[in-house]
């Protein structure tokens, strides 16, 4: 196969894949079907392109191949028109399909794949198989579980929709900004397991994951961007993940230890990422001054990696600006993570000892990453036999390498440089 | 149209005022519950719904030797089971999860949705 046919082929993986599935699902409303089918479309375009050449619209070729494969597939099980029939009673309840409606299609997937009825960790494998196109053995890699046990996972999912009846369409407006809520934390999920992968086999940073987490988020961006509706939290989620996507060629050291936000060379930092992030805050920030919806969860998260980013040096950043930002995620998620973030930009304004007072009254003994604040307090307050010890219990707990490395390596520094 | 079973599980013994704290929360949730009903018959969606005595008084029966095997108290032992339930018809799972949640706060109680078998699934099963 020439390099070009190969980059066409991957590149219609890449581009078109949701949209076949969800092109099929929609005409015979089975998952299983539309996942076949456009599983043996792609097949076929890579015995056919390499002899043929590459169709000029890829995206229909595929679809219209995926929708013979699906037809064939139910002529041999010979019964096509019950089940035709059947897929239109399970899924089809809405009139003919509106101008649009192939984006739609792709809307409508997302929708089913993170429908709330499913188990979060089966919303975000089939929400990877079904509109990201990854490979039930690439799921399984990146989630560190067995391929057998992913693939069981994944049919169970389809099983349920099939049989309780779960409808393939988008929620109406009243339900939209919930059930969109819901397709993002599954986004957000995958971005994080891929930006601080957990397991000791794992590499620290999984790119696949972030890179696919990133492309669906422009995906759901692109397809609710008319309709105004939970637009918003879309873009600030999008910009949250550049945002931090662009640190990553400066957060891990070339011994493969976590490099933390003050200690990173920010030159390394990916400029377009960065721009592209900025751009999107101010979108929002000027979206909310025109009397748009107050800002949520994500557009926060967004607007304070701005701060971060937005300093030249890490004394540069404005810290004040951060402290009100965390007040106002606080107020719409009183969490005690939450609290412990803040907690660690009021060290920044009012001092380390202001800060260990709120740290100490959280309840996230178990979270790794309250015992490494609560070090780094107790270092800079010279309180080094209780850093040590805290240092100790955030090893136990972290489940990322390159954390671990990097919690040993300040532990370290604690005997070391300043006599323990 | 599919058809769901909406299940409500309570303690297996009750207290004197059904799983309610007062004969007055009794009483509130009877009433919200009818009204559901109600609304349930007027919307198109009801099938059947009713109430059940409490778990101890169930009776197993296995039929499958010569002679029936009689054994007291419900199939299942735990420490909460099936204290009424609803069936539905409703278009997709959405309707029905949005109903149950309606069902839920007028008996004060989770409800349990499951699909029930239709024509096509058990035709698929015969076929597989």
């Amino acid at each position: 196969m020439t390099d070009a046919v190969e980059e066409a082929i991957t590149r219609a993986h890449r581009e078109e894949w949701a949209r076949v599935v969800a092109a099929v699902a929609r005409r015979f409303g089975d998952l299983d079907t539309a996942e076949d089918a456009a599983a043996e479309a792609f097949a076929t375009a890579v015995e056919r392109w390499p002899r043929d050449g590459v169709p000029p619209n890829p995206g229909a070729w595929l679809t219209t191949t995926a929708t013979r494969k699906a037809i064939d597939r139910l002529r041999r099980e010979s019964r096509r028109d019950e089940k035709h029939q059947e897929a239109q009673v399970l899924f089809d309840d809405e009139p003919a399909a509106p101008t649009g409606a192939i984006d739609d299609d792709r809307l409508r997937l997302i929708f089913t794949c993170c429908h709330p009825a499913l188990a979060p960790d089966a919303r975000i494998a089939l929400t990877l198989r079904m509109v990201g196109g990854l490979t039930v053995p690439e799921i399984a890699r990146a989630f560190l579980v067995q391929e057998a046990t992913m693939g069981q996972r994944i049919t169970r999912a389809k099983a349920k929709i099939k049989a309780a009846h779960v409808p393939y369409r988008v929620p109406e407006a009243a339900d939209l900004p919930a059930r969109l809520g819901g397709v993002l934390a599954v986004l957000f999920l995958v971005f994080n397991e891929g930006y601080l992968a957990t397991g000791p086999d794992s590499d620290p940073v999984r790119e696949d994951l972030t890179a696919e987490a990133i492309r669906l988020t422009r995906l759901v961006r692109e397809l609710v961007d008319d309709d105004g509706v939970g637009r918003g939290e879309v873009t600030g989620l999008l910009a949250l993940m550049l945002l931090t996507e662009a640190r990553r060629p400066a957060r891990l050291s070339a011994t493969g230890e976590l490099v933390t936000l003050d200690e990173q060379v920010r030159s390394a930092w990916d400029r377009d990422l960065v721009d592209e992030g900025h751009r999107l805050v101010r979108e929002r920030v000027v979206a909310v001054a025109a009397g748009g919806p107050p800002p949520g969860r994500y557009q926060l998260l967004a607007a304070i990696n701005a701060v971060h980013t937005a300093a030249p040096d890490v004394r540069d950043t404005d810290w004040s600006q951060i402290v009100a930002l965390y007040d106002r995620l606080a107020r719409i998620d009183p969490s005690p993570v939450v609290a412990l973030n803040r907690a660690v930009a009021v060290a920044e304004v009012d001092g380390p000892d202001v800060a260990l007072a709120i740290v100490e009254k959280l309840p996230l003994d178990g979270y790794h990453a309250w015992h490494a604040t609560r070090a780094e307090l107790l270092r800079r307050l010279g309180r080094r036999g209780e850093a040590r010890e805290a240092y100790d219990r955030a090893i136990e707990l972290a489940g990322n390498t390159a954390e671990a490395a990097y919690l040993t390596r300040r532990r370290g520094q604690l005997g070391v440089t300043e006599g323990g | 149209m599919p058809k769901y079973l909406l299940s409500v599980y309570g303690p297996a013994e009750r207290n004197q005022f059904g799983d309610y704290p007062s004969k007055e929360a009794m009483l509130q949730a009877f009433e919200d519950t009818g009204a559901f009903n109600d609304k349930l018959v007027a919307d198109g969606y009801f099938v059947f719904a009713d109430g059940l005595e409490q778990a101890t008084t169930a009776t197993v029966v296995d039929g499958q030797g010569d002679e029936p095997v009689f054994t007291d108290g419900p199939y299942l032992e735990a420490k909460e089971h099936i204290g009424g339930f609803w069936v539905i018809e409703a278009p997709d799972l959405d309707v029905a999860l949005k109903l149950a949640a309606e069902g839920s706060k007028a008996c004060r109680g989770k409800v349990e949705v499951r699909p029930f078998h239709t024509e096509d699934s058990i035709k698929a099963m015969l076929e597989a």
